[in-house]
């Protein structure tokens, strides 16, 4: 039971429950004491000893970020001592970094950086003991430069214990401490399932995207290429933010816009998949609920996740719907459907994903995505990366002229836009299932209970003609190990799951808080993004997936129906089991429908 | 009973061990036969016997007589002086040549009383000598309270270096009612030039085990855990045994000499860092986890092992307890101090005439603990300085040879008793290269975790070595103070924050050293 204590940060009386640190107490006054490895969204370390503090009746100044409040505490955040002591951390830390600032990614964005700056440390105070290594760039989707890791331990923490993957650890002791895999093997070579939480809570440049900007120009540049790009629903609320924007700002028609200006031969929207995902795979869950089927349907549209279940989880790997995420249907729509109604040949169409996620990038280097008889999506951007390109474009992002998109395969619905928060996919699926079910539209769309920020969503829809339909929502993989432990033991002791339907999302947050967002993507601004994505899908003309005219179109013209021996060839895909130890595959679980 | 003319002790340890000893005691079992001496004479093999010959040691009872390095081909010379002519055999006795007989005021031992006396690995030995009759006393007269205030009555201190007052440490996790708590024992002692505890431990496990279950007892737990060096393979072979003879007589167990308190003691072996002596990176270790320490608060006490509140508690200090237990707290703070009661066991290595082990009073200076339990310097050396606390100690000059050893006398010097180690340089050893070895140390043992410890240890070995090597300015050497000074400040445990005591120490009773390599 918490108690309130009196305490004092530099002469400030507060009243503050005694289960605070600190650092907690001095925020909430708007004292911020100086820090490094300390994060809000994560359990303290105590690892850099920058926040110290002085507290009267203790000989040496203690951690303000691990240290509990406790009455009468009187605490000094600044003092002659506290300075020179910060400083030198700082610079102790500093001797041993690969200080590149200016070609650094996390330039400009680095909180050591700005500690640096903000303490006014000098960089040639001590020797430099920098031993340098080469970087672990055997993944994918993240690069790791342990030259520039400071042992904050921040990303240990995010996998460990918001994601459960446990793919990193500290290896060695003393100086030669770091953050390591298992047997040093890789990130390639470990269950990282690429989420890339822990990029986006890297304090500086030592874990970030593996960068496909110059193949993407290189595409740009060449006439020979149709360069078609797709945006990700969160990328249009969290490009305003870096641009002097209000964070939250929705700007689809400013990224169309400047993709256009950026030279992408054809623009068009991940937003459209995401409506015809919902139909794929609301069509597989409702031939599910009919069948009366035990097993719970669970999303796929975060392979983040995906590669999750594929290693821990794979004896649920059946329950796992078969539709493709969104960017994979519009990778090969565009060098099938979109190729076909152009007349391009498609080996010369280039397909281009802005995303929020460093696994996207894994997940277009499957070799079983490539249905179209090509890779079907050929690079991935993070956020980040498009972020870079704007700016090295020279474009004024927030004075831009608002454009439409190129059509075809853009239109998308209210539904398709909450694909980028937590909870959307879900709602947007109940929206379709409904009709499905029913042939009517639901009347109220806004299935409150499925959105918010906490760690698991349950919500219970009735739906005519079927009954209660029972859901939940998991965003972190933590929180989805508690739906998918609870699944199993359903499964294995009364026959069936808590749950017919079950949205996944391997970020917490979901997609706005992916692990290719701009840095400072933390829960409070992933909050604000998800909030964005909801007021664009209120200010939509079209909110049910089903009601989208291009997804009709794309039917009528190409698919035929959902779930059709076409799109069952071209929008669903299947999983492989994989090793918890090395993540590599170790054999195929489910086949791709015949 | 059988009666002996003579008893010979002979020291099993790990060095005589190494010497060939049991070959020894059955060469010396035969050249006794040989001389119809079997029936007369005794030998017993006991522990450490408390000093540091060479090879194998021996004690001759009743005399007292203590030889050392005797080889086997000493043995048919021996016998005929010593135990047919009655003339001990001056060749061979310890000191001879320094003409120096070493004090052994087993009046004034505590923890070391059995030491070199009894069979370790006979636990009848150790009933013999009054052992297990504090526990008996304790499980079948005492409340859990009543062990606890005659511990803080005889004022006993931690060990281990912190010297926390072990009777109010107790009674912290006494208080809390929770269905699970632990005892911890650690013994994982890793500070350079200390073993101490090894030769409590080769020398007298029981008294350990009996400390462990008097503490179990105070503070509510029900099992205990030692978790010691792996480096120590006879004392873990001697606890292992004393475990099994324990449970066998049911003084381990269930139902403890019908009182309903049930105690079971296990091992657990560490892999050799020196952090996890920190009982926070210890209990981690203990885990299965990296050995890292964890923030304090909350404290081991309340929140240790397992989440339950676990008791970290040094051997020497819990080998004191079953004394407070039998004689009472007022036998006790007979010795020592009023300040700080008891004894303190010391290793002394280095350039003294016989490096090894001594129980002294709290507060025996450290000239008479070098003079008179050491022998004094070895032939023909000044004494020059003395690291005093390990790694983590402090180094001092011949000007304070007539400082205390005790914890609050020490404390005036910023020096720190530490865990007991007396290491002694003659006047031909250079502070740099000592204060160079230790900064090596400290950066090979750090566990990397803080950036002030992990950045600073590396600094400060990086700087030592320049300066030694005669490329170093004064400006370096103020750099070594200043990055020490901000690593006591800023680290996160007791690691980091120690190796200002050594360079401080070092630079300010040193400061010629450092004057004469940084002047080019």
């Amino acid at each position: 039971m918490a108690k309130t204590v009196n305490v004092f940060i530099d002469g400030h009386h507060l009243e503050v429950p005694d289960t605070m640190t600190i650092i907690e107490a001095a925020d909430k006054i708007g004292i911020y004491i100086p820090r490094l490895c300390y994060h809000p969204d994560l359990p303290p370390t105590g690892n850099c000893g920058v926040c110290v503090v002085e507290i009267s009746g203790n000989p040496t100044p203690k951690r303000a970020c691990c240290t509990p409040v406790a009455e009468g505490m009187k605490i000094v955040t600044n003092s002659k001592k506290l300075r020179t002591y910060r400083k030198t951390v700082v610079e102790m830390i500093l001797s041993n970094h690969d200080v590149t600032c200016p070609t650094c990614s996390a330039n400009n964005k680095c909180e050591l950086q700005s500690l640096a700056n903000n303490l006014g440390v000098d960089p040639d105070a001590l020797p430099s003991i920098l031993v340098k290594k080469p970087a672990d760039d055997s993944s994918l989707s993240i690069v790791r430069d342990t030259n520039k890791c400071i042992s904050c331990g921040r990303c240990i923490t995010v996998c460990n214990e918001v994601q459960t993957v446990c793919a990193l650890t500290f290896a060695d002791r003393g100086i030669d401490t770091h953050v390591d895999t298992a047997f040093s093997n890789g990130m390639a070579n470990s269950p990282c399932v690429n989420c890339g939480q822990c990029t986006v809570y890297c304090p500086t440049g030592a874990l970030h995207e593996r960068s496909e900007l110059d193949a993407v120009w290189e595409a740009i540049f060449d006439p020979d290429k149709h360069v078609i790009v797709q945006e990700a629903p969160a990328i249009r609320v969290s490009l305003g933010e870096e641009f002097g924007m209000p964070l939250g700002s929705v700007t689809p028609k400013k990224m169309y816009a400047a993709l256009r200006k950026i030279g992408f031969d054809a623009v068009m929207d991940t937003n459209f998949t995401a409506d015809l995902t919902i139909l794929e795979e609301g069509t597989e869950c409702v031939t599910k609920l009919k069948a009366g089927e035990k097993r719970p349907l669970i999303t796929s549209c975060s392979p983040g996740w995906i590669k999750f279940m594929e290693t821990y989880y794979p004896d649920l790997a059946d329950c796992v719907s078969t539709a493709k995420s969104p960017m994979s249907m519009f990778g090969v729509l565009s060098k099938t459907y979109y190729a076909q109604e152009k007349g391009i040949d498609p080996a010369k169409i280039v397909s281009v994903a802005i995303m929020p996620c460093t696994a996207k990038k894994f997940e277009a280097r499957r070799p079983e995505l490539s249905d179209s008889g090509y890779q079907d999506t050929d690079y991935v951007l993070t956020t980040r990366e498009f972020i870079r390109m704007i700016k090295e474009t020279g474009i004024d992002f927030a004075n831009l002229q608002d454009e439409e998109p190129d059509a075809g395969m853009s239109f998308y619905t209210g539904a398709g836009t909450i694909f980028g928060a937590t909870g959307g996919v879900m709602e947007a699926a109940i929206r379709s299932a409904y009709y499905l079910v029913t042939n009517t539209d639901l009347e109220n769309v806004d299935i409150t209970a499925v959105r918010g920020l906490e760690g698991v969503k349950e919500a219970s829809v009735d739906i005519p003609g079927f009954g209660k339909v029972n859901v939940a929502v998991a965003h972190g993989l933590s929180n989805a190990r508690k739906v998918l432990d609870q699944v199993r033991e359903g499964l294995a002791t009364k026959g069936e799951s808590p749950w017919h339907f079950i949205e996944i999302m391997a970020c917490p947050g979901g997609c706005v808080g992916g692990g290719g967002q701009p840095y400072g993507n933390d829960i409070a601004s992933r909050a604000r993004r998800g909030l964005a994505l909801y007021e664009e899908d209120r200010n939509l003309p079209v909110r049910m997936s089903h009601h989208n005219p291009e997804v009709l179109k794309i039917y009528e013209k190409f698919l035929g129906e959902p779930n059709s021996k076409l799109a069952l060839k071209l929008l669903h895909t299947h999983y492989f089991k994989r090793s918890i130890f090395n993540g590599q595959i170790t054999e195929e679980i489910t086949h791709k429908h015949q | 009973m059988k009666y002996y003319r003579n008893h010979i002790l002979v020291s099993i340890n790990e060095t005589s061990l190494a010497a060939g000893v049991q070959e020894f005691i059955s060469s010396l079992r035969n050249e006794l036969a040989k001389n119809d001496l079997a029936e007369e004479i005794n030998i017993l093999e006991t522990g450490p016997l408390g000093f540091f010959g060479r090879g194998i040691c021996l004690t001759v009872y009743p005399e007292n007589i203590n030889y050392e390095d005797v080889k086997i081909e000493d043995i048919p010379e021996l016998v005929q002086e010593h135990f047919l002519k009655g003339r001990p055999l001056k060749r061979l006795m310890l000191g001879a040549a320094e003409k120096f007989s070493p004090k052994f005021n087993y009046e004034n031992r505590i923890v070391l009383r059995n030491s070199g006396i009894i069979d370790p690995e006979n636990i009848d030995d150790y009933i013999g000598t009054g052992g297990y009759e504090a526990l008996e006393k304790a499980l079948t007269q005492l409340r859990p309270e009543d062990v606890i205030s005659e511990v803080k009555k005889s004022g006993l201190k931690g060990r281990g270096g912190a010297a926390f007052p072990v009777g109010l440490k107790w009674s912290f996790t006494a208080a809390l009612n929770v269905p699970q708590k632990y005892v911890v024992v650690n013994a994982d002692e890793g500070e350079p030039g200390t073993f101490k505890d090894r030769l409590i431990m080769e020398g007298d496990p029981h008294q350990l085990l009996e400390g462990v279950m008097l503490c179990a007892y105070a503070v509510g737990a029900n099992k205990a855990y030692i978790y010691i060096r792996g480096e120590y393979k006879l004392c873990i072979a001697r606890l292992e045994n004393a475990i099994k003879q324990a449970y066998q007589y049911g003084i381990l167990g269930k139902n403890i000499f019908d009182s309903g308190f049930d105690i079971d003691i296990e091992i657990k072996i560490g892999a050799g860092a020196y952090v996890c002596g920190e009982e926070t990176a210890l209990i981690e270790s203990l885990e299965g986890n990296r050995g890292n320490p964890r923030w304090k608060p909350p404290f081991p006490g309340v929140e240790g092992l397992w989440k339950a509140p676990t008791i970290v508690n040094n051997v020497e200090t819990l080998a004191n307890v079953p004394f407070i237990i039998a004689k009472g707290a007022e036998e006790f703070v007979k010795y020592g101090t009023p300040e700080c009661p008891g004894t303190k066991v010391y290793t002394i290595l280095g350039d003294v005439a016989y490096p090894g082990l001594c129980e002294a009073d709290m507060g025996t200076t450290l000239r008479t603990i070098i003079n008179d339990y050491a022998g004094g310097m070895k032939k023909g050396f000044r004494f020059k300085a003395a690291l005093v606390g390990g790694a983590a100690g402090v180094i001092l000059p011949d000007r304070l040879l007539d400082v205390k050893m005790d914890f609050s006398s020490l404390n005036q010097y910023a020096a720190v008793l530490g865990s007991g180690a007396i290491l002694v340089l003659n006047e031909h050893q250079s502070i740099i290269d000592l204060l160079w070895s230790i900064l090596r140390f400290f950066r090979h043992e750090s566990c990397g975790k803080c950036s002030p410890c992990r950045n600073g240890t590396e600094q400060l070995y990086k700087l030592i070595s320049k300066i030694r090597k005669g490329n170093g300015t004064m400006q370096d050497v103020d750099l070594m103070l200043f990055i020490a000074e901000t690593m006591q400040q800023t680290s996160f445990c007791a690691l980091g924050q120690s190796p200002i005591m050594a360079v401080r120490s070092a630079i300010e009773n040193f400061p010629d050293e450092f004057i004469e390599l940084t002047k080019k």
